[in-house]
């Protein structure tokens, strides 16, 4: 129990499955119920699919945890009809600052760009965000089943077998489909015996979430060498309820269940925030972390998602939000793949894509560890030289690396996209995620990211043509000026048009091609080579 | 080759006198953390990653 924040909790139902005794099968099942495993289950619910989901605990995420989320992630929950509490409960800071030892040395405003629905990020405590998630899933009536651990993963030709331990004793079931996101320990990657690759680090970080009782900047704080931390570093971040998240590099010697301790913390919190500031601890917990991924995120059947397939540093944010991102792309693939109209090989272009988005997300989040905990002598002479530079030298903040915030991968080599044949400037390639822009339907404001909708769209800019049926797969038409207004021009300018300009968009609404005259027999080769037919 | 390598440095004496002038009675750690300094204003100043990266290729071989 938190001050700010009671744990609901979820029974357990026994189910028909258990009951009957037989072996059943579903068509998916997803293994772990945090943000990418309900992810998964909305997307699929949301796409007409049966859905079952599997959680061995029954509540939410226990703690904080993961405390930004993205632009892209909050878009992608706005597809699926929950991202409103969450932009309504999460806080959104504007004005960073870097300090190293007693002085600010420089600070800096996000200024994201005007005319996009969702904010650049939110600040929100997990287990809020996995709270709107749960309520959407049992809105569309996914079936969870808490409290049911699997024990067992057999892999098959055409189904995946699983033995899952309950309350009521255990039971089998099988699945057409398994999505493996049960975390960075997945029991699913275990039984598998698949190696997780890559980089191990031996720091110990401390979080400490607090409730601030007085009122305090909502901003974020990055210290090098603290006066009141030497030679290590802390970042403060608001989230909602006026719980503020604060995070002590500890180095690899700190013993965790000490450093835990409530006497061992608030003499930190004290120093840091100042003698007379009151406040309450809410949550402490001490971690590591591993930068590290699966060769593979497909396994025949198995299709690994989130920190399952792969694990970063906390650093930018590219944990929780990559993983949304993951189950994006993967359950429009799934669906094609399930109902016959795509071949299998179309997921495994989930793997390319989504690999290729791991290794960014691993890059990024390496060099940022490298620079908050250099390694080397060397290392930190250079580290130390840029803050050293950075008060006085602009051109060295640009290296002070305290985290690069997520952004999304753009999959520009993917095989699913139709190369380029006419001229086009601008950020909106094939691959890309499309951008969103304010837009006026029937005199009313609304959002273009908004009237993508779910499957494949034929965005136009100029006349509308008609609605296609490629092979069972129907790309619905959406066009500038008949069925919205650009009303500032911004869908124009982003997508660089000119009249009689269309985009393909997939249903995780990447850009699969784009064309400056509509050649609708391009248009269709374009949807087969999106779904790998 | 975008990297000069050529004299490219008018005085070249006065040039290696300031550099040896300036780590005079410094620590290993303060010349460390000064040429750390050194190398980031002039590879700024620089900007051009391929240059950049012929000298960090020309710096990193090992003398015969």
């Amino acid at each position: 129990m938190l001050k700010t924040y009671g744990y609901p909790e979820f029974a357990f139902h026994q189910s028909v499955d258990q009951k009957s005794g037989a072996v059943r099968r579903h068509p998916v099942v997803i293994v772990g119920g945090g943000p990418v495993g309900l992810s998964a289950a909305i997307d699929l619910a949301v796409q007409g699919l049966p859905v079952l989901l599997l959680d061995q605990d029954k509540t939410v995420s226990i703690g904080s945890r993961a405390v930004c989320y993205a632009k892209r992630a909050l878009e992608i929950w706005d597809r699926l009809g929950c991202a409103g509490p969450m932009v309504d409960k999460g806080v959104i800071w504007k004005t960073g600052k870097v300090f190293r030892r007693d002085r600010e040395i420089y600070r800096f405003d996000l200024l994201p760009e005007d005319g996009h629905k969702m904010p650049a990020f939110i600040n929100l405590q997990q287990y809020y965000l996995e709270e709107f998630l749960v309520r959407r899933a049992e809105a569309l009536g996914v079936e969870i089943r808490w409290r049911e651990k699997v024990t067992g993963v057999e892999p098959a030709d055409d189904h995946v077998r699983l033995t899952i331990e309950t309350p009521r004793g255990p039971y089998a079931l099988e699945a057409d489909w398994l999505i493996a996101a049960d975390g960075a320990r997945s029991f699913t990657r275990q039984e598998l015996g698949l190696e997780f690759k890559g980089q191990v680090f031996n720091d110990r970080f401390l979080i400490a979430d607090v409730v601030m009782k007085a009122d305090f900047p909502p901003e974020r704080w990055f210290w090098f060498d603290p006066p009141f931390h030497p030679k290590q570093s802390t970042l403060l971040h608001m989230q909602a309820d006026n719980v503020w998240r604060i995070d002590f590099k500890l180095g690899p010697d700190a013993d965790p269940e000490e450093e835990k301790k409530p006497e061992r913390v608030t003499p930190r919190l004290r120093a840091m925030l100042g003698e007379d500031a009151e406040f309450d601890l809410e949550w402490v917990s001490v971690y590591t972390f591993q930068c590290r991924r699966l060769d593979k995120f497909r396994h025949g059947r198995v299709l690994f998602a989130g920190d399952a397939a792969h694990q970063v540093s906390p650093f930018g944010a590219r944990g929780a939000n990559s993983g949304v991102q993951d189950t994006d792309n993967l359950v429009w693939k799934l669906k094609a793949v399930i109902e016959g109209k795509a071949p299998e090989a179309l997921l495994d272009s989930y793997d390319t894509e989504r690999v290729h988005a791991a290794r960014e997300n691993l890059l990024n989040s390496t060099r940022s560890t490298d620079f908050i905990t250099p390694k080397s002598q060397t290392s930190r002479a250079f580290r130390d030289a840029v803050l050293d530079l950075a008060e006085k030298h602009p051109f060295a903040r640009r290296l002070v690396n305290s985290g690069r915030l997520s952004l999304p991968a753009t999959y520009a080599n993917s095989p699913l996209n139709t190369p380029d044949e006419d001229e086009f400037a601008g950020a909106m390639a094939p691959g890309c995620p499309c951008a969103d822009a304010p837009v006026e339907v029937e005199g009313k404001a609304g959002w273009l990211l908004n009237m993508l909708g779910n499957g494949f769209t034929l965005l136009c800019f100029g006349a509308a043509p008609r609605r296609l049926e490629v092979d069972g797969v129907t790309v619905e038409p959406l066009a500038a000026g008949r069925d919205f207004a650009d009303s500032e021009e911004l869908a124009a300018k982003r997508y660089d048009s000119r009249p009689g300009t269309i985009y393909l968009i997939r249903p995780d609404q990447h850009v699969a091609g784009r064309w400056r005259n509509c050649d609708e027999a391009k248009v269709r080769a374009a949807v087969n080579r999106a779904l790998a037919r | 080759m975008k990297l000069n390598t050529k004299p490219n440095i008018e005085r070249p004496d006065d040039f290696y006198e300031a550099l040896i002038e300036l780590h005079r009675d410094l620590s290993e750690e303060q010349s460390r953390q000064l040429n750390a300094r050194l190398i980031l204003l002039l590879a700024n100043h620089i900007g051009d990653m391929e240059v950049l990266s012929e000298a960090m290729e020309a710096a990193a071989e090992e003398p015969e």
